[in-house]
């Protein structure tokens, strides 16, 4: 098994679009020659050998590709990805700083958050994107912003518990 | 070249005076989900992202005009005092994530008889701005949305924004579904004390295959009012949602039934009127 | 860290009992796991299912020229392209790899294609075209059972199961009867089916799938191939959750067939409507009970009519109506108990393994009885259910005693003593009510209720099914001289954790801290499947007893270097402490990697659990080889007049064995409560005339974060006779009484009666309360 091919030579569905570049994680990506519908999960997935973004329902109903577009967190089946050629696009695998895990993903690890794990990118992105903004959330405001992150192993009690260990790590280191 | 990326708004009524049978794409969160799912297959697209003229909002003296591109997490974040009853629906929209790339436009345009802001709009006597290279021109909600998901939009115009009076007095939308996050709505209402006309304002949504407005429980209620103290009597609170469940065309779906949707306009009439008189 | 961070003489970092991390738990959370859809070959197409569209038909006709004349389809199969068995299935062989003649249900697989790009295949599916003769389905199992003509060749009733026990002309002073109904559920895992089959050079195939048992899959891909078990090479890709989903073949002969015909790899991905018609479902129930008690509140006498709708293929029906029946009477102390089960055929979609299996419809109907007949007695529902609670030595329906532990009491009791939520207060934000961020709600439209459900289940196979699993651990010296070991074992991990319990068996049993883990692959033989609560028992006993043969293999080597002769039975002798064998009263040892420079030790140990029989015609015998209990106190908030619920808060007790990894534990009892809760208040597959019509996370809901309740959870420490280290399997009991907990709590704030789940909000809000 292999990482995608960044050049695929295979036939695409019409209409083909020009060629675009985008921008991930700081560098700038080919995408020569895709099928106009696809979507930038899929672009991620299946061209740019990506797959961090997870495909769970590919209707902006589970979270589990979020990733954020210029800042913004999105979900990212419901990008046209032929439309964010320029925009700044990070993913999860953009997170860790090499071998050096986030606190969030240090935490999920330590609280036992993470079983079958396909949520958890989506999560990751998502409560770093929540304690970005809002650094001591209520247990009602976790629980709201990570309501578009469908888990159905954990029931999210040891995904909320690591947010509130993240939360007082860095409260305590303020 | 099947995809265009207009950076103003004349660009893009130009490229959709080119080819009328382009696929606007606003925050995506609908129009990814037909083309994935092989409902719709674009030929060509116009995407709306880098339009500034669309973005944002205004507020003048007498009114409230929302830019098409207008996020549901902006209004949620920076109308909530503004447009209240706006900013209730846009919480209510989907998730974070689809918050912030969902559009007000995006939300007319779909015209989805559960669309989540659009009672509130066609309570408030909301007109659609639509431009094309040919002019523009403007359309209450009422006459915007035709059918379930269907609209008055011509192929080669753009919503580019819509607008609201301003009005004084409190307003409520409640949206009920059967999960507490992220759920399509089984029936969504917005009903708005409207102090400045002195009139009750209400819509309802999921209940037919438009938004729909109580206009006869309207004015039962508005006359019921005690404008001054502000205050109603219980049984016209009563006949008001009596009224609006009446004024409802629900049908049964794998959502729910038409009796509940029915039963659950009455209780969401009462309650929002209830808690709008509270305040 | 919270797991131990320092190695003591007595306790292994991160052995057993401890909170050991996972050891895939660093790539989950980087993106850098590779789940069966991440999978990538050079040259690969993608393979697509076309299915059909109605529930029964007749096929007249399947034309295909078309969409393989399209540029980019590289090959189009149907059924007359499957070169060995035609039909598969778990325990009958009934349901074809594509429909050729009939069709059965809404979605059944009719042909598949391999194109260059997956939109190039989707507009190939739609350019097969297949003329249907569109046929009236058969969508109520009553009518299936009665009906002339069978829906299969195999008839309708794919099981009846009477059940006799004790005097079944017994009768009780109290009697309370009822009739309940369970929806639909679906497994909702995140990860949709998905795997990889790449062409190999001996005319074999090589496959990467998502899966919960390797070896079932390979034998009936082969079957279906026509090739030797041997050229079905499986290989687990990364299983984003299962909970039954993955036990049933879904696209595993497809893709092996299309990569065959092509000559190169396919990856096949079910979209998430697909996932919905690929797999199996839980069985819908119709359950009428009756329950008989004297006036004490002791029970005298449980009687049953038990209908389960398996759809259209006997998937693991067998075994479903079996548990249901089984456990029926719940864990009380039932004399006589009268019980008829049927597992019957329709034209709805199959269902067969889902968490809990079977016993999770018996537990709303008894558990509703239960509520039912303490009301009558005037008791209080926790007290009756004190009252008949089990007890080792105590004896089932089945007339099997319970040999092993039993610690219902003691469930109920933790389960109760954790303090109820505050008292619902007006400052209690809004969208902490039913109905949430939708603001439908105010407090004072609320009303609160407290219900309880108490669960048993059986632990692994039943009925005499040769349940095994299979291990390998090599010890040897890596690049540094340092001692490793490497777990080679079959067990499909699906999220549950059994990598992490592989490492910490060997840690604990060699004594070394590293230990790695071969893929699980069909290189070695089977573990069974990653269900019925069995791999922690059944997996995890295979790698200790592989352990135990590799320190045999290591005290002989001890012995030999120390020329003593070998003792008679076995070594008492020796030790393994802190990287040495150790003779006994410590006069000396010798370090590991000493006797390891001899050459790596490898062993390859099967494990069995203790036989079970089948069951007779009365449904007696000692079926079932463990036991394990739950209980369950839900308190909820009810909307009474828009029929919305909020679930504020789950206590529970958990009979576990013995916890081998405490934190892994709980992320079992509130994942497993999440689904309970799930099937109490929202999910359900909506079935109209046999079509699915809710194929979507947009309407087939599972909780988020705002609708799962606060967990406190106890469980309960008494080793099992017999069990590996103690250990009771701990992944569905949650998912069991959590949901009769729910409902009871629903019918307390509301005092209706709901005799169905889920519970949807009109079922409240539109009818009449009851009087008193």
């Amino acid at each position: 098994m292999s990482d995608p091919d960044p050049t695929p030579t295979e036939p695409t569905p019409a209409p083909d679009p020009e060629a675009y570049e985008l921008t991930i994680n700081g560098r700038t990506r080919a995408v020569p020659s895709a099928w106009l519908g696809e979507s930038l999960l899929y672009v991620l997935r299946e061209r740019l050998g990506l797959p961090g973004a997870k495909n769970a329902c590919e209707q902006g109903e589970c979270g589990s590709c979020s990733l954020y577009l210029d800042g913004l967190l999105v979900n990212s089946c419901c990008v046209l990805a032929a439309d964010a050629t320029d925009a700044r696009i990070d993913t999860v695998e953009g997170l860790a700083d090499g071998d050096q895990l986030t606190d969030v993903q240090q935490a999920f690890l330590d609280a036992g958050a993470v079983q079958c794990g396909f949520c958890i990118p989506g999560l990751i992105t998502t409560v770093h994107d929540l304690l970005d903004r809002t650094p001591t959330p209520s247990q009602l405001e976790v629980r709201e912003a990570i309501s578009g992150n469908l888990c159905r192993c954990t029931g999210y009690g040891r995904i909320l518990q690591a947010v509130e260990d993240v939360r007082a790590q860095r409260e305590a280191a303020r | 070249m099947p995809i265009d990326r207009p950076t103003d708004l004349d660009a893009a009524l130009a490229s959709l005076s080119d080819v009328p049978s382009a696929h606007l794409l606003a925050g995506g969160t609908d129009a990814m989900v037909e083309i994935t799912f092989d409902q719709r297959r674009p030929e060509h697209i116009v995407a709306l992202r880098r339009i500034p003229e669309l973005r944002g909002y205004r507020v003048d003296d007498d009114e409230l005009t929302f830019g098409a591109m207008l996020t549901y997490t902006q209004v949620e974040r920076e109308l909530a005092s503004t447009a209240p009853g706006l900013a209730m629906a846009a919480r209510t929209v989907g998730s974070p994530q689809i918050r912030n790339t969902g559009t007000i436009g995006g939300n007319l345009g779909t015209a989805s008889p559960a669309g989540d802001t659009l009672p509130w709009l066609l309570a408030l006597d909301a007109r659609v701005e639509l431009r094309s290279v040919r002019g523009s021109r403007e359309l209450s909600l009422a006459d915007f949305v035709t059918g379930p998901k269907r609209t008055a939009r011509e192929p080669d115009e753009l919503i580019t924004a819509v607008r609201v009076p301003r009005v004084e007095g409190p307003q409520h939308v409640a949206k009920l579904g059967p999960r507490n996050a992220m759920v399509i709505s089984v029936a969504m209402a917005a009903v708005i004390v409207d102090t400045t006309n002195r009139r009750v304002r209400a819509a309802f949504g999921s209940v037919g295959p438009r938004p729909i407005r109580a206009s006869d429980a309207e004015q039962q209620v508005s006359d019921a009012i005690d404008w001054d103290a502000l205050t109603c009597p219980d049984d016209a609170i009563v006949h008001f949602a009596d009224a609006c469940a009446e004024a409802s065309q629900p049908i049964s779906d794998h959502r729910s039934t038409a009796d509940y949707r029915r039963h659950a306009v009455a209780v969401l009439a009462a309650r929002s009127l209830r808690r709008c008189l509270a305040a | 860290m919270s797991s131990a961070s320092t190695t003591t003489r007595d306790r292994v970092r991160d052995g057993l009992g401890q909170d050991a991390d996972r050891p895939d738990g660093t790539p989950k959370v980087t993106g850098g796991f590779a789940f069966s859809s991440d999978l990538h070959a050079r040259g690969m197409l993608w393979g697509r299912t076309l299915r059909s569209p109605h529930p029964s038909a007749r096929i007249v006709s399947i034309d295909t020229s078309a969409a393989e004349a399209m540029a980019g389809v590289t090959t189009v199969v149907t059924a007359a392209d499957v070169p060995g068995k035609a039909t598969y299935g778990l325990e009958h062989a009934d349901q074809p790899v594509f429909a050729s003649e009939v069709v059965r249900y809404q979605g059944e697989p009719i042909a598949a294609v391999a194109a260059e790009h997956p939109e190039l295949a989707v507009r190939a599916l739609e350019a097969i075209e297949v003329e249907y003769e569109v046929l009236d389905p058969v969508t109520d199992p009553e009518h299936a059972m009665a009906a002339a003509a069978p829906i299969h060749p195999d008839g309708n009733v794919v099981r009846h199961l009477p059940l006799r026990h004790g005097d079944v002309e017994a009768t009780g002073e109290v009697v309370v009867e009822g009739t309940y109904e369970v929806g639909m559920q679906d497994q909702a895992f995140m990860g949709p089916e998905s795997g990889l089959a790449i062409p190999a050079d001996d005319g074999g195939v090589e496959l990467y799938m998502s899966t919960q048992w390797l070896h079932v899959d390979r034998d009936q891909v082969a079957a279906c191939l026509a090739l030797p078990p041997d050229q079905v090479r499986m290989t687990l890709a990364g299983v984003g959750g299962a909970f039954g989903a993955r036990e049933d073949v879904s696209l595993q002969v497809h893709v092996c067939l299309l990569a065959l015909r092509t000559g190169r790899p396919v990856k096949m991905l079910y979209s998430r409507e697909e996932s919905f018609f690929g797999h199996v479902h839980r069985h819908p129930a119709r359950m009428w009970f009756r329950h008989h008690a004297d006036r004490d509140g002791q029970l005298v006498k449980v009687e049953a009519r038990l209908v389960l709708d398996g759809g259209a293929y006997a998937s693991t029906s067998s075994a479903v109506i079996a548990n249901a029946v089984c456990f029926a009477g719940g864990p009380y102390r039932v004399p006589n108990a009268q019980i008829h089960g049927y597992a019957v055929r329709t034209n709805n979609p199959p269902c067969g393994a889902m968490r809990g299996f079977g016993v999770v419809q018996a537990c709303y109907g008894h558990e509703s009885q239960m509520d039912k007949l303490a009301d009558a007695l005037g008791m209080d529902p926790v007290e009756l259910r004190l009252k008949n609670a089990l007890k080792p030595g105590d004896t089932l329906l089945t007339g099997q005693v319970i040999t092993g532990t039993a610690p219902v009491r003691e469930v109920i009791e933790a389960a109760v003593a954790h303090p109820l939520p505050p008292e619902p207060s007006d400052d209690d934000p809004a969208l902490a009510l039913p109905g949430g961020a939708g603001l439908t709600a105010e407090r004072g439209d609320v009303r609160r209720g407290v219900g309880f459900g108490v669960s048993i289940k059986n632990l692994m196979f039943s009925e005499g099914f040769d349940d095994y699993s299979t291990a390998g651990v090599l010890l040897e010296l890596d690049g540094h001289g340092q001692a490793i070991a490497t777990v080679h074992c079959a067990s499909a991990e699906v999220g549950q954790g059994f990598v992490t319990l592989a490492q910490q068996i060997t840690r604990e049993r060699l004594g070394v801290d590293q230990v790695m883990l071969r893929p699980a692959d069909t290189a070695i033989g089977s573990a069974g499947s990653s269900s019925a609560s069995r791999q922690t028992w059944m997996s995890g006993g295979a790698v200790e007893l592989a352990c135990d043969a590799v320190r045999e293999a290591l005290f002989e080597r001890a012995v030999a270097r120390r020329d003593l002769a070998l003792d008679d039975a076995d070594h008492p002798l020796f030790d393994l402490r802190d990287g040495h064998v150790v003779e006994a009263g410590g006069s000396a040892s010798i370090p590991l990697v000493d006797l390891l420079a001899e050459g790596p030790i490898e062993r390859i140990e099967v494990h069995r659990h203790a036989p079970t029989d089948p069951l007779d015609e009365d449904g007696q015998g000692n079926a079932h080889v463990s036991f394990a209990f739950a209980a369950h106190r839900a308190v909820v908030d009810v909307d009474p007049d828009l029929g919305l619920i909020r679930v504020v808060q789950i206590a529970t007790g958990q009979d576990v064995g013995r916890a081998l990894n405490p934190r892994a534990v709980v992320g079992q009892i509130e994942g497993g409560i999440a689904q309970g809760v799930g099937l109490a208040v929202m999910e359900e597959i909506v079935i109209e005339d046999g079509k699915v019509r809710n194929p979507s996370f947009t309407d087939y809901l599972i909780p988020t974060a705002l609708d799962m309740p606060e967990v406190l959870a106890t469980v309960i420490e008494q080793p099992e006779p017999g069990a590996p280290f103690g250990a009771k399997g701990v992944g569905e009991p949650p998912t069991i009484s959590s949901t009769p907990a729910v409902a009871a709590a629903v019918r307390a704030a509301t005092g209706l009666a709901l005799p169905r789940v889920p519970i949807h909000p009109e079922d409240i809000a539109l009818t009449p309360a009851r009087d008193g």
